[in-house]
């Protein structure tokens, strides 16, 4: 009787149990549940905590509440001047409305699938209006947001927000980036000869401004000696004359007589005399002189 | 806790098998981290369980309530105890309560509700984080010049459209540990591409040439600030604290061109350089050769002008002692002279009859000398007096 009145309580307890579990269900920071009585949805539960159910009647579904990740595949795009390049986007989205989403795209693996195709779509649309130039400035932050804003409108019905989409990279396909290099070399090599025409340029400049530099040094010392040389024989002449003029006439005969010294050094001059000259006056005579 | 071990699947575990006495001791796999403790509480709980009844059909006698009471103390008190966590210094509490956040925790020891009620997180929220983009460290952390060039992240077209090689680090730390935890999807895939992204729309936005110089230092700093606006915008909940860019070079195509262009900013200054030596030697020794001349001709002045006062006193001096006796003097100085110039000289002495008797025309002056003739020229005349008047002439004044 003991025994059987035991087992009937645990039986009873283990119901109990049971039958609290399924009441009741958490949801966690980063989700947020959807309350389904026989598949028909009944309530959206964006609250974590506990909460609680009707047991066995209504389930309880999952889906993500953080920020999720969709990262498209590397794509080609012609921007408007016809221009390639590769864009690799990614973009940003929440789930607002779990019943929505879950009616329309199920779960997060099926929306990433359904989501890539409209974010790849949306970047060669926008990317496509645009010239490439548009890419590398500061238009790309504006087209980012053109993106996100296109994606969003095309997804409304889905229960999802885009809140971010970004150019990951833009670039050019390979070939395009060989023709690049080549272009870089090129005007790298145009720098370098500018570079050394510059220095040759500046070096010979240099040069140019010294030597001129000699040049005038030269010629200005030359004035001032001439100047110098010419007082000199200015005061030589004025000293010469001061002293001369007292008798010009001995001056004539005394300076003739230093210059037929100075002018007629010996051993190499030779004089053909007449004996009738002054020197030989005495010559052949008496001494009288005539 | 003996059993420390075997942790079971977490959080599920509830209602799920029991699992047989049996399988106890075997390794439980996962370790269950911050929240390790909740199944081995359950484990605890089944294995008491499992041994009351398994004591109970033996001692039919023996198990009183008293007994029961005992254990099953015990176990609550076990229970209660697991709630028991530490949170290290570097870390965070953060404290779940049927999956709600509900309060944060310092570093230290600290108490939750045991599980299933409350949980806790412990994410290092002061360690900073690091994300290489561009390249990857290969082998251990200790030989770090063992570097992997990742050339499809570090290659990015510049505002120019040229293409540079950009290998950069971003750091971060964890800045609010519930919205790190809770906002964002494998919150570190998204920073490193957030970075990626930033850096591309910073470098689109330039010109190569002060990417590769002077512009690192804001290049850096606008992509921080992209960075944190972007990853506020999704509450991840982190800081950027650095972003440092590591190599910023030319593609390995074209660094030779660059390091061309180099050496030609080096010959550049060089061939200034050269230039400048030149001009500084050749200027100072202009100077040094027009100070020369006009030194020579201060030189020359001086020395013309002492030489003609020299001239002028010696002539005076002279003239001083002729005007007491001209007549003597004259003769005198006119007598040395001659006798000084015509001393040296060779001389040939020739009678005007000789020269009208046709001498001259044979005489052989080349013969005579060597060295250009000086001639004094021999002009005889019958005449005597017009002979001496002729010699007079030639005397300079002698007459006079």
């Amino acid at each position: 009787m003991n025994r059987t009145f035991a087992l009937g309580g645990a039986i009873v307890a283990i119901a109990l149990i049971i039958v609290g579990l399924s009441s009741v269900y958490t949801v966690n920071m980063t989700e947020q549940a959807l309350l389904l009585q026989f598949g028909a949805p009944k309530q959206v539960v964006t609250q974590p905590g506990l909460h609680f159910k009707t047991p066995f009647v209504q389930d309880v579904v999952y889906v993500p509440k953080k920020l999720l990740n969709l990262d498209a595949p590397a794509e080609e795009v012609i921007a408007l001047n016809k221009k390639r390049m590769v864009v690799d986007a990614f973009a940003r989205w929440r789930i607002v409305d779990p019943l929505r989403f879950y009616q329309s795209l199920f779960d997060v693996r099926t929306a990433q699938t359904r989501l890539t195709p409209i974010l790849n779509s949306n970047v060669r649309q926008v990317l496509g209006s645009q010239s490439f130039a548009a890419m590398l400035s500061d238009k790309r932050a504006q087209l980012m947001i053109d993106i996100r804003d296109n994606l969003n409108n095309d997804t409304k019905d889905f229960g999802i927000t885009i809140v971010d989409v970004r150019i990951r990279r833009a670039d050019l396909p390979q070939q395009n980036s060989k023709a690049i290099y080549g272009r870089m070399q090129q005007e790298r090599k145009r720098e370098a000869n500018e570079f050394r025409a510059e220095g040759a340029e500046t070096a010979q400049r240099i040069r140019a401004r010294a030597e001129r530099e000699v040049t005038v040094l030269t010629a200005e010392a030359t004035r001032e000696s001439e100047i110098l040389r010419g007082q000199g024989d200015a005061e030589k002449t004025k000293i010469l004359a001061q002293a001369y003029t007292q008798d010009p006439a001995f001056f004539d005969f005394y300076r003739s007589m230093q210059a037929y010294k100075e002018g007629l050094p010996g051993d190499n001059t030779t004089l053909v005399a007449s004996p009738k000259s002054e020197f030989f006056r005495y010559f052949g005579t008496d001494g009288n002189g005539k | 806790m003996p059993w420390n071990n075997q942790s079971g699947g977490n959080g599920s575990g509830g209602g799920g098998s029991r699992g047989p006495w049996g399988r106890g001791p075997q390794g439980g796999g996962s370790g269950g981290g911050g929240g390790g403790q909740p199944p081995d509480l359950e484990e605890l709980l089944r294995r008491s369980q499992e041994r009351l009844r398994s004591l109970m059909p033996r001692g039919s006698g023996g198990f009183t309530a008293g007994g029961i009471a005992i254990v099953a103390l015990g176990i609550v008190i076990v229970w209660l105890l697991s709630g028991v966590y530490i949170v290290g210094t570097d870390e965070q509490g953060v404290v779940l309560r049927f999956g709600k956040f509900v309060s944060r925790t310092a570093p230290g020891i600290n108490y939750h509700l045991p599980w299933p009620i409350e949980t806790a997180l412990t994410p290092k929220v002061t360690r900073e984080n690091q994300i290489n983009i561009g390249y990857r460290i290969e082998g251990d952390s200790s030989n770090e010049a063992a570097t992997q060039d990742v050339p499809q992240e570090s290659l990015m077209l510049t505002g120019d459209e040229n293409i540079v090689d950009v290998n950069f680090t971003v750091f971060w730390v964890i800045k609010d540990a519930a919205n790190y935890l809770f906002n964002v999807q494998n919150p570190d895939a998204a920073i490193k591409a957030v970075a990626e992204s930033a850096m591309r729309e910073v470098v689109g936005q330039n010109n190569i040439e002060p990417i590769l110089t002077q512009d690192r230092g804001p290049v850096q700093q606008q992509v921080q600030a992209v960075m944190q606006k972007t990853l506020d915008s999704y509450g991840a909940g982190v800081t950027i604290t650095r972003v440092q860019m590591q190599k910023v070079d030319p593609p390995s195509q074209v660094i030779d061109s660059y390091r061309d262009v180099q050496a030609a900013r080096t010959d550049q200054e060089r061939m200034r350089n050269e230039a400048e030596a030149y001009a500084n030697k050749i200027i100072p020794e202009a100077r040094g050769q027009a100070a020369q001349i006009v030194q020579q001709a201060v030189a020359y002045k001086q020395q013309v002008i002492a030489e003609a006062s020299g001239d002028a006193k010696r002539f005076i001096s002279v003239y001083d002692e002729y005007r007491k006796a001209p007549q003597v003097t004259r003769k005198r100085i006119y007598l040395e002279t001659m006798s000084s110039v015509l001393g040296g000289m060779n001389k040939v002495i020739m009678d005007d009859s000789a020269a009208k008797n046709g001498v001259v025309p044979y005489l052989p002056l080349q013969g005579l000398t060597s060295s250009p003739v000086e001639r004094v020229t021999v002009r005889g005349s019958r005449n005597g007096a017009a002979t001496q008047s002729q010699a007079s002439n030639n005397s300079s004044g002698d007459q006079q």
